[in-house]
Order: structure tokens, then sequence, then C-alpha cells
């Protein structure tokens, strides 16, 4: 491996602050400095940021001395945007005290409009910035002159971006960057991951089909309306080379970055939280840890308190402060909480003020905010990787160890702790597989190319299969996005005369107007909140019991909108650290008021982040359990509860199904224990259901955990079974994914909910903007509508092709139900019980804590009518 | 109740009655008068998506006049009216029948063949233009009803009207069902909005106050069937 050499200045400032450049860094130096790109993998603490910005300050630092602007020289891309702020103040004490000419700045959804301006006309060497701003700055019409001087783009957290949409979005901008600037080099930070070579795929254009230039811009006068042809197809590929395909261009995977890895860091000193207690068999709070975790405050600096839930957060915190004899200073941090509040929270950390702060995933990234010295995480780890960047979070030099602790709710998050301890020993990773690009990203692409400048069709496709996300795309598909784009995409051809972008005779596709170009720009990102609500705190009347005053008090945060639309005034829930009764709507407020001392919060849940255990954890659960010589590392508790287990009914084995049946309170019962997370077990729980009821057997209901699901019928299943042989080989048959799920997924408000994020994302419809009013009349049309007429006519859409990928693998997981079919088929174990097992147990202890599946609307208002008719003979 | 479990379908929506004339909530949300033989729809807001299209840029899927013809078309076969009615805002705006497919323009043409329709004035389409058949009025009356697309607060009993497209929402054991509905308190009737594109109105809303001082009964569109839900039960959104 090449190592550069740093200059004089350099090593003297490395001297000067008692340092020695790292051999990462110097390898970086050297491979960038040959024109490659990179990808450095390194702990926490082993220096990564200044790695990726050292061959860029040593560049810059050369050149000559000039008095004209010499344009964009390094991009700087980071997930979050205070991450970028925090970045450039860093930078700016090594150049000021080398007294280099560097100019460095941030770009971010907060800059002024003027600055904006000034950046496009005199750029500065340095840009950090977002991966939203760069879609929106190479969609700008300077951007081939912007960035035609680009010599290196640095992406921070890369493991954290390429796992979603905004990754898919970003691979795309940078395929643009290699085409607008043909030499840059890309760099990519990333905290260590299971596949390096996905992510030095990412950095590097795919395929082998070496890009044109990209021609100069039309001139406007050329590319005016009278010029424009509305012919819809697109230009059939050249017949010399017939259609281009991906697989000609010499196949996926064979450029990739360098790989730059830094070993080691001192490993993580991380422990179980053993209290002595016996834990319950389902829940997650902890409660009974949380004495144990204020001793562990007590002991520390500074303690981030990770959880997996908003709602887990509330209580945390609630708990912790119940027991706060000392008043240590312990504050809550979560993505619902007001944005001023939480800003106050991250000062008040990175002053060293706070002793504690109890968290969910908004800290997972970002800033090394003050001095944290031990990570506590409470509940299931739910995947390894998860679980080490959260540890990482603690002590940012990696040649000390991280302490942490992991706390498990239930017995059953015994053992996933210890599956995860067992995970971070052998350093095993389990970062999801690479993206396949998703075609809703691709259409808000194409549409920011289009007003970039006029594109050639042939061209631009080359472009985006040289992103490693969308290098399997087919010419057909893409004709599909240019067409959706612009006019929708329907077989009905009706808004040819409105078209988005227009085909010019001349073979190249323009944007139709500057509307259009606004429009765009409005809606870029592929970040879809959910419509939030604010909490505000309302002042009741005094004497009139549910009087609200028409101006409510301070304004604690937002809930989601789905989430206000089920609370009837008088619920209590749980928020901003204090127990809340709702007592109304206000416009687009929700106004509440503090619960008396002493009231338990009513409504158990609302939507939060909710992370599904990773299928590499689960398979380690699993065979936790199946191994009886494995329990002596075990708690005594689990291992009691495992024996008991195999006494009375029998272990799941490591790759098969357990299946038990029982009869309970003239109800009959079957439980199933794949260990697939909740979202898998929830989509297998409701094709169970369509099943049982066309067997006869009149299911009733379903429950599901991330370990298992229970059903309950009004017959005899275990009687069913047994006067059948197939009949569970049949029940659980890998063919329920087809017309069964087809079924479900239309009907299924999760599928609704990613149909309007694609919709969003693809620009069909456009985003509400928080504080942005409701019309007053609600004359609006819902989302569901148009998804409800879209399936029915034109079921192969673009639209619901997105949504179908994004259900394999996200809300719905259905990936993953199918992979877990395939491996139990022949291996389903079946157990006739008498009585509920200590294993079933635990996942009817959900039945009650979480919403039942499967009660129609029509449930629901004909018990709403019932109430009519009491008031009517009453 | 949950999944399964069979509703009792005996309970019947109770039998309408409004000026003395018998009125069906129909699940489709129409509205059927045996003893005229006449349907009556509200807000089918046809071309709605072209409207959007030609407006603003956002490309809805072009099938919603096809969608909202296909569900009058299974109305009027069941019916098989002597007279259809459509009460206002039938498009979406004035422009709407040039915008229209010639297949849906034919379908029009063919529900109205052998019956009398008529095109009530709405304020999205107050002169609905020439070419789409049938005849056209402000109001009309029938029996002791008076049909018109606004309601008018000070309306003598018997009006039946559409136009703000009502919507009862049940909020239950932390789950909640919106749904387009009839509301009625015996005296008028404001009935639900046709159009597969129309949006609702929450009934809680004020601007339903000065038409039912008294309080009113909403007539929720159920799955299967209609659901006759107490003011006191519906909540706000």
């Amino acid at each position: 491996m090449p190592e550069g050499r740093l200059p004089a200045p350099f090593e003297a400032w490395f001297a000067s602050r008692g340092w020695a450049p790292r051999p990462h860094q110097l390898e970086l130096l050297g491979i960038v400095g040959e024109g490659r790109s990179a990808l450095l993998v390194a702990p926490t603490g082993a220096g990564k940021t200044l790695a990726g910005f050292l061959p860029s300050l040593v560049a810059l630092s050369k050149r000559a001395p000039s008095r004209k602007a010499r344009g964009l020289h390094t991009l700087y891309i980071s997930p979050l945007k205070a991450l970028a702020v925090d970045i450039a103040r860093n930078l700016e004490a090594p150049i000021a005290e080398m007294g280099l000419p560097i100019r460095v700045e941030t770009r971010t959804g907060d800059t002024p409009s003027h600055k904006r301006t000034r950046q496009i006309e005199r750029p500065p060497d340095i840009l950090l910035t977002t991966p939203e701003q760069l879609a929106l700055l190479i969609a700008h019409r300077e951007a081939s002159e912007l960035f035609a001087t680009l010599s290196c783009v640095v992406l921070d957290e890369l493991h954290a971006l390429v796992t979603s949409k905004r990754g898919d979005l970003l691979s795309l901008g940078l395929a643009r960057l290699h085409r607008l600037s043909p030499k840059l080099t890309a760099i990519g930070l990333s905290a260590t991951v299971r596949e390096p070579d996905d992510l030095r795929r990412y950095l590097v254009p795919q395929g082998s089909m070496t890009l044109p230039p990209l021609r100069g811009r039309v001139p406007a006068e050329q590319a005016g309306e009278g010029a424009t042809s509305q012919e819809p197809a697109l230009p059939s590929p050249d017949p010399l080379r017939g259609p281009p395909s991906p697989a000609e261009g010499g196949g996926f995977g064979d450029a990739m970055a360098d790989l730059v890895v830094v070993k080691g860091g001192a490993a993580p000193d991380l422990h179980l939280l053993d209290t002595g207690l016996t834990l319950p068999l389902a829940g997650h709070t902890a409660s009974q840890a949380m004495p144990a975790i204020y001793d562990l405050i007590q002991a520390h600096r500074t303690v981030l308190v990770f959880v997996n839930t908003r709602l887990q957060a509330e209580y945390t915190f609630q708990e912790l402060w119940r027991i706060n004899e000392a008043s240590l200073p312990i504050a809550l941090h979560h993505g619902s909480l007001d944005a001023s509040q939480r800003r106050r929270v991250e000062a008040a950390m990175a002053a060293g003020q706070l002793r504690a702060i109890v968290c969910t995933a908004t800290l997972d990234l970002g800033i090394d905010w003050g001095d944290v010295d031990l990570v506590v995480n409470i509940g299931a780890p739910k995947g390894a990787s998860r679980i080490m960047q959260r540890i990482g979070r603690a002590n940012h030099r990696m040649d000390e160890p991280s302490k942490a602790y992991l706390v498990p709710g239930n017995r059953f998050e015994i053992l996933e702790c210890q599956a995860a301890l067992d995970a971070v020993e052998e350093a095993a990773q389990d970062t999801p597989d690479a993206r396949l690009g998703a075609p809703d990203v691709l259409a808000q692409h194409v549409l920011g190319m289009a007003c970039a400048d006029a594109f050639d069709p042939l061209q631009l496709y080359e472009e985006i299969v040289s992103a490693a996300p969308f290098a399997t795309l087919s010419w057909e598909d893409f004709e599909a996005v240019v067409d959706y784009v612009a006019t929708g995409g329907y077989a009905l051809r009706a808004y040819e005369r409105f078209a988005k972008i227009l085909r010019g005779p001349d073979g190249l596709w323009r944007v139709r107007d500057a509307r259009i170009a606004q429009q765009y720009r409005m809606n870029v990102g592929t970040i879809v909140e959910s419509a939030k609500v604010k909490v505000r705190l309302a002042r009741g009347v005094r004497g009139k019991p549910g009087a609200i005053l028409p101006k409510g008090g301070r304004v604690l945060g937002e809930i989601e909108e789905d989430f206000a639309d089920t609370l009837t005034p008088g619920d209590t829930f749980l928020f901003a650290g204090e127990v809340l009764r709702f007592e109304g709507l206000s416009e687009d407020e929700a106004l509440a008021s503090k619960a008396g001392p002493g009231t338990d919060p009513a409504i158990p849940s609302y939507a939060g982040a909710k992370f599904p255990l990773s299928t590499f954890l689960a398979a380690r659960v699993r065979a936790l359990i199946a191994d009886p010589f494995e329990w002596d590392r075990l708690p005594k508790q689990v291992a009691d509860y495992l024996v008991q287990q195999r006494s009375r009914s029998i272990l799941p084995g490591p790759d098969g199904l357990l299946v038990e049946t029982f009869p309970r309170a003239k109800r009959h019962y079957l439980t199933a224990f794949p260990f697939e997370g909740r979202l898998a077990h929830q989509t297998l729980g409701m094709l169970l259901t369509r099943r049982l009821e066309r067997a006869g057997l009149r299911p009733l209901g379903f429950a599901a955990n991330d370990y298992g699901i229970a059903i309950w019928m009004t017959r005899d299943v275990s009687e069913a079974i047994a006067r059948e042989p197939g009949f569970l080989g049949a029940l659980f048959a890998e063919d329920m994914l087809g017309d069964d799920l087809e079924a479900w997924l239309d009907e299924s408000s999760m599928m609704k909910r990613t149909f309007r994020q694609c919709a969003v994302i693809a620009g069909l419809i456009e985003r509400r903007y928080p504080g942005q009013k409701k019309t007053g009349r609600q004359v609006t049309m819902s989302t569901d509508l148009v998804y409800d007429v879209l399936r029915k006519h034109q079921p192969d859409h673009l639209l619901l092709r997105a949504a179908r990928q994004d259900a394999a693998t996200g809300l719905l997981d259905v990936a993953r139900l199918g992979m877990m079919l395939r491996r139990i088929q022949g291996r389903i174990t079946h157990k006739a019980l008498d009585r509920v097992s200590p294993l079933s147990v635990s996942v009817m202890l959900e039945i009650g804590r979480e919403k039942v599946y499967g009660e129609g609307a029509d449930e629901i208002l004909a018990e709403a009518e019932a109430q009519l008719l009491e008031e009517a003979l009453g | 109740m949950a999944l399964g479990q069979k509703l009792e379908r005996t309970i019947k929506t109770p039998g309408l009655t409004l000026a003395g004339e018998a009125l069906t909530l129909d699940l489709c949300g129409g509205l059927w008068l045996a003893a005229h033989r006449t349907l009556i729809v509200s807000d089918l807001h046809l071309e709605k998506g072209s409207a959007f299209a030609a407006r603003s840029g956002q490309f809805l899927p072009p099938y919603d006049t096809r969608e909202t013809l296909a569900c009058l078309h299974e109305a009027v076969v069941r019916f098989d009216p002597a007279c259809v009615v459509a009460l206002g805002d039938s498009f979406h705006d004035a422009r709407g029948p040039e915008r229209m497919e010639p297949g849906d323009r034919a379908m029009i043409a063919a529900l109205q063949e052998g019956r009398d329709w008529v095109w009530i004035a709405g304020n999205h389409d107050h002169a609905v233009s020439e070419g789409v058949g049938g005849r056209y009025a402000e109001t009309m009356a029938l029996g002791g009803l008076t049909l018109r697309h606004e309601p008018l607060p000070d309306a003598p009993e018997g009006e039946i009207a559409g136009h703000l497209h009502p919507c009862g929402k049940v909020a239950m054991r932390g789950r909640a069902v919106r749904r387009r509905c009839f509301v009625t308190d015996g005296k008028r009737l404001v009935m639900p909005a046709f159009g597969a594109y129309a949006g609702g109105l929450n009934v809680r809303n004020p601007a339903f106050d000065p038409l039912f001082p008294a309080g009113f009964t909403a007539h929720l569109l159920g799955d299967g069937r209609v659901f006759a839900i107490g003011k006191a039960m519906l909540a706000r959104d």
C-alpha cells in the first residue's frame, strides 16, 4: 500500500499537539494522492474524520497562491446536519493553526438563501453538507460549472447512510459527481460492517462502460417551448449497439474502491446487568433494574442510557427521577421532543452538565457530545452491529475500552443479550445487505436531472447504472421511470398535455417550466415524516372539567397524527416525561393537561422506532436454546425456565419450528416460535389466520412478539392436526406468500402507509410541511383513496411496484418470512399440550399488552352503534 | 369482537323517513327513494384527477372518473331507477366534461339510457356543459322533499343536500375508523360524497352546527353495511 508523506507544516502541526499521524491516515493520503477512491473502516476514536480530510488539506495547502477563485475542491456529506456543522468547527483549528489558505463552509437547510447563492457563485474550497442538499445542488442549473473542479468527496458514516433510501439518492448524486468530474476520488468513512465490499462498490462507478463527458449546456433559446415535441416514447437505443444492459458492462462488482481497515481498538468492557432478581416472562420495561442503573449513574461521569422506543424512554426517564434522591441532572432525548428542547439537552451534555441522558436511536449517530464513560442499553439489543455502534458512544479514544451494560427486560431478552455479548466478543457483524435502489427515489432523481439540464436518456441511463444500488436496473424499467416522471406512467394516457418533462426534436428531455423545477426543490429528499401534530399543554377552565381555554400553554413536542387520531378526551399517555391527559384537538394541535400524581398512563403505546431482531441474533438465540450445554453460561433463572420447557413440552431446535397447541379458557391456542422478529411475525399472523379461517377453525385474533406468535380460535386445533397428518405442513407452506399475501397486502394499512411514502418521494403528491395548516374544510383527499383506485385499475403501476419492493424488506418483512418458511419445510415439530407451556406463556403475555390484530372496522362501528341503541332503549 | 366472528346481520338500518318520504340509505353512498323510483348521488367530482394534473402538476391516477361511474353503474343496475339525480359538484370543475375520456362519456350516456337524469347545480360545476346528456336544474322538488346542492340553514323540513362531504370518525381502544356518512336529524339529510377522490369533512366540524342545532345521527358506510351512530360517539379529527 502506498503511504503518503505529510508536508512539513503538517508534521509540525501534529508534533505541536504531541501527536503522530496514524498509519491509516498516511495510507489514505497515499491512495487518494494516486487518484484512487478508498473506504476507511475504523472503530470510533481512530481519527477517522481527520483521515478523510487530510488528503484534501494537503492538496489545498500545496496550491500556489492565487487571487482568482478556484472552485470547489472537496465536498463532505454527513447524514446529520449537526454533524456537518460540528465537523466544520473541528476543521477550523488545524487550518487556522497551520495558516492554510482554505475556506470551509457548511450548507444545510438552515443556510440563509443569500449565502446559498453566494456559495454557487463563489464556492468555498471545502463544502460540508447533507445528502438532500447534494441532490438540490446537482439539480441546480449551474451544477456542471460548480462541480467541474471537484477533486474529492468524503462520505461520513457511510454504513448508516447506505441502508436506506437516502443512500439510494446519495448513490445517484455520487454517480452524477463522477460524471461531472471524471477524476473525482471518493472517500467513504465507515464503522465496521459485515460486507465492506458493498461499500467499496458504492463509492466508485460500476460497469465498464466509459461515460462520455457531459455535453455542454444546450442554449436556452433552443430549449424553448416551440422546439419541443410531445412524443411520449423514448428513442430506441442505437440499433447497432442494441439496448444497453448492465450485464454487458462487465457485470456487477468489478469496480471497487481501495480498502483501509483500522484493526482493533480495545475490546469493549461489556457486561450483562444481573440484579439477581427474577425477570418477568414478557415486557420490556426493566423496571426491576432501575435502582441498579441509578447506582451506575452515580458511579460514572456521564452515562448514555439507550432504549428501543420512545415509550420506553419516557418510562425509564420517569422511573429514574422517581428514585433520584441525589437530584442528579438526568435528561431525556428522543425524536418527538421539541427541537429546541433537544438542542438544550445536547448543549448541556457537551458542557458536561449532565450525569445521564435517556435516549433512543436519535443519539446512535452523531457528534461526540460530552465525556460519556458508560453506555447502558435497556431491553433487547436487536442486532450485533447496532449494539456495537451504541457501545462506541462511550469513550472516544480507541485504545481504551468502551464500557457498557446490557439490561434485559425479560427472560427472553436475557437470551438475546447473551447472544449479543457473544457476537461482540467475536466482533461478528450483522449489518444489512446492500440495497436494491428504489424506483421512487430514481423518479425523483430523474426529475432533478431534467431541472439541471436537458438530458439524453441513454447517457442518463448509463450514468444511473453506474451507481451500485441501480447497477441491475434494466433499460425497460428506466424507460418506465422516465414515463412516470413525464406523465405519471399511466396506461390511460390522459396527462400527455400536462407533461412535466418534454422530449425535444433533438431527443433530449427538458423540464417543462420553472414551476415544475420549484416543485422539485420543495419535495426533494427521501425522509417522509409521518404527519405530526403538536402537543400543547392546555389550561383547563376552573370548575368546568373538560373545558379548555382556546389558547393553551407551551408546546411539549409532537406526536404522530395517526396516534393522535386514536385518542379520545380523557385518555392518559406518557409524553415528555409526564403523564398527560388528552383533552382534545384544536385545529392542528393536540391539547393535553398534566394528569394528577399517581395516574397510570392508560394508552399503552404509540408509534416509535421498533427494530426487529436481526436474523443473525435470532439464529444465535435459537442455537442457545437448543443446546443445553450452553445453558451454564446463562443466569440460573433462564436455565431453569428452559429446563421446565423441556420437561413440559419440547425445546425448539436450531433450524426447525416448534408449534404448540393447547386449550385454555374455552378457546384453543396455537403458538409458534420462528424467532424472526415482530414485523415478520405480524405478517405471518395475518396470513395464518386467513388459512385457519378457511380451514373452518374460526380464529379470533392473534398476538406477536419478536420470538413467536399466538393465535386463538373457537375450534379444536389439536384435534384438526391429529386428524389430518399434513395439516401443519400445509398451514405453514410457502405458498402463503402467493395469493393470500397479495390479498392481504392490498388491504393492509401498513401497505397504504408504504405507498404514501413512495408517492411523496416520487412526487406524486406533495409533502406536507410542519406547521402547514390543513385546509379548514378538510376536503383534501387522502392517499388511501388514490391507492385504492390505482391498485384496482393499474396494479402493475411503478409506485405500487415500489411499495411492494419496500414491503418485502420494510414494515412487513416479507422477504424474511419467506426465508423462514423455506427453512422450516419438513422441520415442524408439533406438541399438543393440555395446558400452556413455559415458552408459550411469554407470547401469551403479549395479549392485552399490544393491540390485538384482526379486529375489523365494522366491529368497531357496530360497537359504537350499539351505544346509540342503548341510549335509545335506555 | 374480533376476527372471524360474523356480525349480527339482524340489526338493520332503521327505516328513515323525511317529510313523509321513505328513504333507503345505501351502502354505496347513494339514496334510494323507492316510491319515486329515484336514485340520488351527490358530489361525484368527476375528473378531479385531471383537474389536479391541469392545475398543479400532480398526476393522480386518471381512473377516478371510471371508478366513480363503475360504482354508480352498480347501483343503477341494482335499483333500475326511473330517475337519477346528481346532487351537484358532479364535475370537479367547469372544464371537467371537456377533459373526460370518450369511454367515460359513453358510460354516462349508457347510464342515462331510458331514464330521466338530472344534474343539480353545484358550486364546482355551476353550469354543467353541454354534451353530457340529462337535464339541468338549480333545485328539484320530489314529493315533500327539496333537493339542492348546498344545504340552507333555514330551509324548511325535507331538504336533501350534499356539498359538505360528511365523514364520521369512531375511536375506540386505540383504533380509529373514519368513514363517509349520511347525516340527519329527521328534518334534513346531508349526503356523503360519492366520488372516488372526494375527501371528507368531519361531522363534528362547526360547519355542521347551524344545520343540526339539536344534534344528529350519522349513518356511516361500513365494509358490510351502514351503521347508525349518535353524535356523542363520534370523535373530532
